[in-house]
């Protein structure tokens, strides 16, 4: 209260209206917040709302959220019984998986080279690398495809998988990240007569594991979900990954909505599910990624 | 000289010869994937658009010259379909920076459950694409779809979402901000926490309100994050194709009010099996990318120097 009892009633006042009217601004904010979620989450719930149903009430008029005939997992039933889901869930896990170990090796080996080893022509060799940012794989799928053909990868995993291991972005933030840590550790190994390849795996590697799981996160996410590059390499039903298999079910169903919106719930599933079980780690690995870039 | 001096001499060159060495070792394996599926693609791509090259034959059999792009340029589904990939930037951009903005801000209030809000709005970002597709195309359907019986519950007439020749794309552009805008939204929250809180409590002290503090604090600490969302947004837009193509073939979206470029190189090179002619058509849109590109280098380093 001595405090307070120096300043003028006015500004005692104001402060506290001030105060006051905060906490109602963050109500206020929490509200818009609030409705805009719900907004964001009636898709997603009309989704799982729809694959619950039985194909008849999915097109009944007026719309309802609970169906005149009740819920059921029929849906669900059938698309993971008839169609390819579980064939493409492995196709997706496998490539994805590959390249995301193959990205990590390649882009923090050739990090530690250039940020720890004073070879001659580095720099060149930096500028280079960079430059393929500025390549988008979209312009590319013509003469990828073309190469991939000469070679016979299409319709075989490492078709999908090759022409996704070279990330230049995964490299720069490496570098990054390796250019900021001291020198001293690896002095006394050098001292010790440690090669550079052991630094690297025995000191480098358990340093880096935050960088390692933000680009490793990152590299799942945009494999598993890549459309394009699968989609132009694979013609074979059964070497499909997810969200190209996901494309065509419309088709094969027809106009039967509850087995496409099941088979779309289901194709979202496993990444919703490691989102919620990482969610720190991928925000944070996607927000340190994005920033640096 | 003695013999010992040119021991040591011989010695230094050696570890240098040595020290380039181990450094080409760690970098190699990565170049080679690099030069494999990158640089080589690049430039396979720019001979393939000056030949007659066939998906099916076996390459190079005509020599075109420059007949690829002259067919191009006089090409009227080439400049539509650069127009529709123009146009969804010009609609998809401002809205998937504003709003994430907007949602930021008010997420960074002190607001219970932020959690919650950070789930609602990134979750969709990690979809597959076809997840999406395929959902919207079920919201924008006509008569029992989601959207239609609530505006007509509401006492509005029925959209033609997908169909229809002036909102298609404007359907494309909301399916793809519920989409992606949880990416946007979580570097803004990123950049909001890099902004000290000294700042807002000197600026309390001053008497500025919420409104004055976001307007003279927030948003000009934040041009830096905002330029950067900005460039990867309106790349990421230039480059769509996955959810115009799947709502176009499989969900009865208008076709010829969305195909955006990159649809048109691959039905040209795909489907037509006109290589050469889509591998013209990749590296022009390629070369207005690199335009972008280096504009935006320039003005980033601008910016960096005024700083």
């Amino acid at each position: 209260m001595t405090v307070t009892e120096a300043r003028t009633p006015g500004e005692i006042q104001e402060k506290t209206a001030g105060t006051g009217r905060r906490r109602l601004g963050n109500w206020l904010a929490f509200g818009v917040l609030l409705v805009a979620a719900i907004i964001w989450l009636i898709p997603l719930a009309w989704a799982i709302d729809t694959a619950l149903k039985t194909e008849a009430d999915t097109t009944a008029i007026p719309v309802t959220w609970i169906p005149a005939s009740g819920f059921t997992f029929e849906s669900f039933v059938e698309v993971l019984g008839a169609g390819n889901l579980l064939r493409w869930y492995f196709n997706s896990a496998l490539t994805s998986s590959a390249i995301t170990v193959i990205v990590v090796v390649l882009a923090s080996l050739a990090a530690f080279g250039l940020s720890r080893v004073p070879f001659r022509g580095r720099t060149i060799v930096f500028w280079v690398i960079l430059a393929g940012l500025m390549v988008p794989p979209q312009v590319l799928i013509v003469p990828l495809f073309t190469e991939m053909n000469f070679f016979r990868l299409v319709d075989t995993y490492p078709g999908i998988i090759l022409p996704q291991i070279a990330s230049p972005l995964a490299v720069f933030i490496f570098k990054q990240f390796f250019d900021g840590l001291p020198h001293e550790l690896e002095d006394a190994a050098r001292v010790d007569g440690a090669s550079r390849l052991r630094i690297y795996w025995q000191i480098w590697m358990p340093l880096s594991r935050p960088v390692i799981a933000a680009v490793a996160i990152f590299t799942f996410v945009l494999s598993w979900n890549n459309f394009i590059l699968p989609f132009i390499m694979v013609t074979n039903t059964e070497m499909m990954t997810i969200p190209v298999g996901l494309a065509t079910v419309q088709s094969s169903y027809g106009v039967r909505y509850a087995d496409i919106m099941a088979s779309a719930v289901l194709g979202g599933l496993p990444l919703i599910i490691v989102f919620l079980f990482f969610q720190r780690q991928i925000v944070q690995g996607i927000a340190n990624t994005g920033l640096k870039s | 000289m003695t013999a010992r001096a040119e021991t040591v001499q011989q010695k230094k060159v050696n570890t240098g010869r040595r020290t380039d060495l181990t450094g080409y070792l760690f970098v190699l394996p990565f170049l080679i994937a690099y030069g494999l599926f990158l640089v080589w693609p690049v430039i396979l791509g720019l001979r393939m658009s000056f030949f007659d090259w066939s998906l099916v034959g076996t390459g190079t059999t005509d020599f075109l010259g420059l007949a690829n792009f002259r067919e191009l340029f006089g090409d009227p589904d080439f400049w539509a379909s650069l127009w529709h990939t123009i146009l969804f930037t010009l609609l998809s951009t401002p809205p998937l920076v504003l709003i994430a903005l907007g949602l930021a801000l008010l997420a960074n209030r002190a607001v219970p459950a932020r959690w919650f809000f950070r789930l609602a709005f990134f979750a969709p970002y990690v979809l597959p694409v076809s997840t999406v597709a395929l959902i919207w195309v079920w919201l924008y359907q006509p008569g029992f779809g989601l959207i239609n019986s609530y505006l007509v519950s509401l006492g509005l007439p029925e959209v033609d979402w997908l169909a229809g020749e002036n909102v298609a794309m404007l359907s494309v552009v909301i399916a793809t901000v519920w989409w992606t805008i949880g990416f946007n939204f979580v570097l803004y929250l990123a950049g909001l926490q890099e902004i000290p809180e000294e700042l807002y409590e000197a600026a309390a002290l001053d008497g500025a309100g919420a409104y004055q503090q976001t307007r003279f604090i927030t948003i000009p600490l934040l041009s830096r994050t905002t330029f950067l969302i900005v460039v990867l947004q309106i790349l990421a837009s230039l480059f769509v194709f996955d959810q115009i193509y799947i709502m176009n073939t499989s969900g009865g979206l208008n076709y010829t009010v969305t195909r955006p470029i990159i649809q048109y190189v691959y039905e040209q090179g795909f489907t037509q099996y006109r290589v050469g002619f889509a591998a013209a058509m990749s590296y022009v849109f390629f070369v207005l990318i690199l335009v972008f590109n280096i504009v935006q280098f320039v003005l980033a380093r601008r910016r960096r120097r005024e700083a």
